[in-house]
C-alpha cells in the first residue's frame, strides 16, 4: 500500500466513524484533530484500535499521543516507520 | 467536635511516616512524607511573604504533579482556600474563575501564562501569577524557592490555624447561565467527608491509592485527602493515560494500586479493552466509583476479570461529596440489567425525599433527595440567590441541598436514582450544564438558534446533541464547528453530534420545545 492509499483509508474511516456527512476535503493532511477536541478519547481509542488491525502493527503508548497521532500525516509516518 | 483543618492529618501523617512515599508521579519522581510536609512548608511561607492568609483564595492552574500536591498542601498552611481548574479548559473559562473568585494568587504553567494572563488583563482581573517552569515531580516548585528570598519578613511560621468554618477548597462546576458556579466547602465539610471515607473504606499505611480524577473534580477530594491522611502512597495518573485503558491497566498493575477510584466510565473501558485478563492485581482490595451511572454489562464484564476487589458505588454532587454509597455484592448476576441502587445516606449526613412543595413522601414515592449536615457546602461564591434556591430550610433551621436528583427509597434506606429534575447531565464523570453548551454555541457568528439535548446511550451514558439553526444559507462544517466549541468549552462539553434545520420547533408560547428535540433523536 502506498502513502497516498494508506493516508486514504485512514481518512475514510475517520469521516465514516466520527465525522458523518463531513465533505473529505475539510479533513486536510495537518488538520488537529485531537488537540482540536475533533476526536474524543474514545474516538481516539478507536481509531488506534483500527490502525492495529488494519495495518499489522502495534503502537506504543506514546507513539498515540497528540504529540505523534495529532494529524493525518503524523498518523501516516507512523505507520509508515512502523512497516519498515 | 473540635477543631481540625484538613491538612493536620496530612502533617501527623508526615510525622509518624516520614520516610514513607507520599506520592508517586510515574515516569517522573516520587516524595516522601518528610519532603512533601518540608516543600509545601517552604511554599507557605513564600505565600505569607506574599500576604496570604486566612480567608483568601490561591488558584491552581497546573497539571497533575507532586508539584500541585505540594502547592495545595502549602494553600491549606497558609490558611487559604485552593481553587483548582482545569488545566485543559481554554485560558479565558480559567481566567473567569480566578476572577470570579478574587483569587489573590495563582500558580500556572509557563506555557500557558502569556496567554492566561492576556486572559485575566482583558477582564480586569490583578492576581499575582507565579509561572512554573516544567511542572513535574516537586522540582518546578523546588526551583522556584531557591530562585525566592529565603529572608522572609518573619520568623519560621507556624501553620495558620484556620476556623473550621474557613473555606478549604472551591470546585467550579458547570453553571446554566453559561458561567462556571464555585462550590465553597469549608474545612469542616471536608474533614467531616474524609473521615466517613476512613470509617468505611479502612485505608492503611500499606495501600496505594490511584488519583485518577483530575484535581478540580471532587472525587479527588478523597484520592489526596484519604490517602495522605493514612500515611498510603498515592499514584497520580495523568490524563493521557487516564483514559488510555492498555496504559491504565499496567500502572495499575505495576504501581500495584490497592484503592481505584474513578467514574464508570473508563473503569467501563478497562473492562472491554484493558487486556485485564493478562496482568496481575493481587493488591487490589476496593474499586470505587462515582459520578454516573455505572451500565450494568460494563460493570459484570469488569467483576468478571477482577474477582478480588470489593465494589462500592458511590453517589453525591460536588455540593456534598459523597453522600450515599452502596456495595455491589460480585458476580453481577447474569440477568440483571437495571442500575445498582445508589444506596445509603453516608454517617455524617442526613438524607430525605421530598416532592415539589418540599414535603417529605412516603416510603417508595418518587422525589428529590435533600442532603443535610457537616458534609454539605457554605453555597456558590458571589452567588446568594442561587446558594438560597438550592436550600430547603426546614422549621428547625436545618439547611438540606437539594440535590435536583429523582429518587426513590426501596427499602430501609436504600436510595435508587431515577433521573434529573432539570438540565444537568454526567459524561465521563463530569457534570455538564446543557445550557452552558448553549451559551458556547450562540458565540459563533453564524449560529442563529441553539438547543442542546441529552439522549441516553447504551454504550456512552449519553450523547449530547445540538440542534441549531443558521444565520446564513450555507452551514458550518462538522469540522468547524467541533474545533469551534474545542476552543470555548472544555473538551468533555463537545456535543457528539450537531444537527442543522431551517428553525428550530417551537411551543405555543413561542419557546424552543426541548421535548420535540429529544423526540428527534
Amino acid at each position: 500500500m502506498n502513502t497516498e492509499e494508506l493516508k486514504q483509508a485512514i481518512k475514510n474511516y475517520i469521516i465514516q466513524e466520527f465525522l458523518p456527512g463531513e465533505n473529505p476535503d475539510n479533513v486536510t493532511d495537518d488538520l488537529p484533530l485531537i488537540s482540536s477536541g475533533i476526536l474524543d478519547s474514545i474516538a481516539t481509542l478507536k481509531l488506534v484500535l483500527f490502525i492495529e488491525e488494519r495495518f499489522g502493527i502495534t503502537l506504543e503508548a506514546h507513539e498515540t499521543d497528540k504529540e505523534n497521532m495529532d494529524t493525518l500525516a503524523q498518523m501516516v509516518a507512523t505507520i509508515e516507520a512502523k512497516q519498515k | 467536635m473540635s477543631t481540625r483543618a484538613l491538612h493536620q492529618a496530612f502533617l501527623a501523617a508526615a510525622e509518624h511516616f516520614p520516610e514513607r512515599i507520599a506520592v508517586v508521579e510515574p515516569g517522573e519522581g516520587e516524595i516522601s512524607y518528610r519532603q512533601l510536609a518540608d516543600l509545601s512548608g517552604r511554599t507557605r511561607d513564600q505565600l505569607r511573604a506574599r500576604g496570604i492568609g486566612r480567608g483568601d483564595r490561591v488558584g491552581l492552574y497546573l497539571r497533575k504533579s507532586i508539584d500541585t500536591v505540594a502547592a495545595i498542601y502549602a494553600i491549606l498552611r497558609a490558611g487559604a482556600a485552593y481553587v483548582p481548574v482545569d488545566p485543559g479548559a481554554p485560558p479565558a473559562r480559567n481566567a473567569y474563575i480566578m476572577h470570579n473568585c478574587g483569587v489573590k494568587l495563582v500558580f500556572s504553567e509557563s506555557r500557558v501564562t502569556e496567554k492566561f494572563c492576556a486572559e485575566l488583563e482583558a477582564i480586569g482581573a490583578t492576581p499575582q501569577v507565579i509561572a512554573l517552569d516544567d511542572v513535574g515531580a516537586g522540582l518546578a516548585l523546588g526551583r522556584w524557592l531557591e530562585t525566592q528570598s529565603s529572608a522572609l519578613p518573619f520568623a519560621q511560621e507556624a501553620d495558620i490555624s484556620a476556623n473550621d468554618d474557613d473555606l478549604a477548597y472551591i470546585l467550579y462546576t458547570s453553571g446554566s447561565t453559561g458561567k462556571p458556579k464555585g462550590v465553597m466547602l469549608s474545612h469542616k465539610n471536608a474533614v467531616s467527608f474524609v473521615d466517613w471515607c476512613s470509617e468505611v473504606f479502612e485505608p492503611r499505611e500499606t495501600d496505594t491509592f490511584s488519583a485518577h480524577a483530575p484535581f478540580h473534580f471532587d472525587l479527588s477530594i478523597l484520592d489526596l485527602h484519604v490517602s495522605l491522611k493514612h500515611g498510603a502512597t498515592l499514584v497520580l495518573i495523568t490524563e493521557d493515560v487516564g483514559k488510555d485503558p492498555m496504559r491504565l491497566a499496567k500502572i495499575i498493575a505495576e504501581h500495584r494500586i490497592s484503592i481505584w477510584y474513578s467514574a464508570p466510565s473508563i473503569l467501563g473501558l478497562l473492562a472491554q479493552f484493558g487486556n485485564l485478563a493478562n496482568l496481575e492485581f493481587p493488591d487490589l482490595r476496593h474499586v470505587l466509583f462515582a459520578g454516573e451511572v455505572f451500565p450494568v454489562k460494563h460493570l459484570r464484564i469488569l467483576c468478571g476479570l477482577w474477582t478480588k476487589p470489593r465494589y462500592f458505588n458511590l453517589y453525591g454532587p460536588t455540593e456534598t461529596n459523597v453522600c450515599t454509597f452502596h456495595e455491589v455484592i460480585t458476580p453481577v448476576p447474569e440477568d440483571r440489567s437495571v442500575p445498582y441502587p445508589i444506596g445509603r445516606v453516608c454517617s455524617h449526613l442526613l438524607g430525605k425525599v421530598v416532592d415539589e412543595n418540599g414535603t417529605t413522601v412516603e416510603r417508595g414515592a418518587e422525589g428529590e433527595l435533600c442532603i443535610a449536615g457537616l458534609g454539605v457546602m457554605q453555597g456558590y461564591w458571589g452567588l446568594p440567590e442561587q446558594t438560597e434556591n438550592s436550600f430547603l430550610v426546614d422549621p428547625q433551621g436545618t439547611r438540606w441541598y437539594k440535590t435536583g436528583d429523582i429518587v426513590v427509597e426501596e427499602s430501609d434506606g436504600c436510595y435508587i436514582y431515577r433521573g434529573r429534575r432539570d438540565r444537568m447531565v454526567k459524561r465521563r464523570g463530569y457534570r455538564v450544564e446543557l445550557g452552558e453548551i448553549e451559551a458556547g454555541l450562540y458565540k459563533h457568528a453564524q449560529v442563529k438558534e441553539a438547543a442542546v439535548v441529552a439522549v441516553p446511550d447504551e454504550e456512552a451514558g449519553v450523547r449530547i446533541v445540538a440542534h441549531l439553526s443558521c444565520k446564513a444559507q450555507a452551514v458550518p462544517s462538522l469540522i468547524e464547528m467541533k474545533r469551534f466549541c474545542g476552543e470555548n468549552l472544555p473538551l468533555y462539553m463537545i456535543p457528539d453530534r450537531f444537527v442543522w434545520q431551517q428553525s428550530l420547533p417551537k411551543t405555543s408560547t413561542d419557546k424552543i420545545d426541548y421535548q420535540r428535540l429529544k423526540e428527534m433523536a
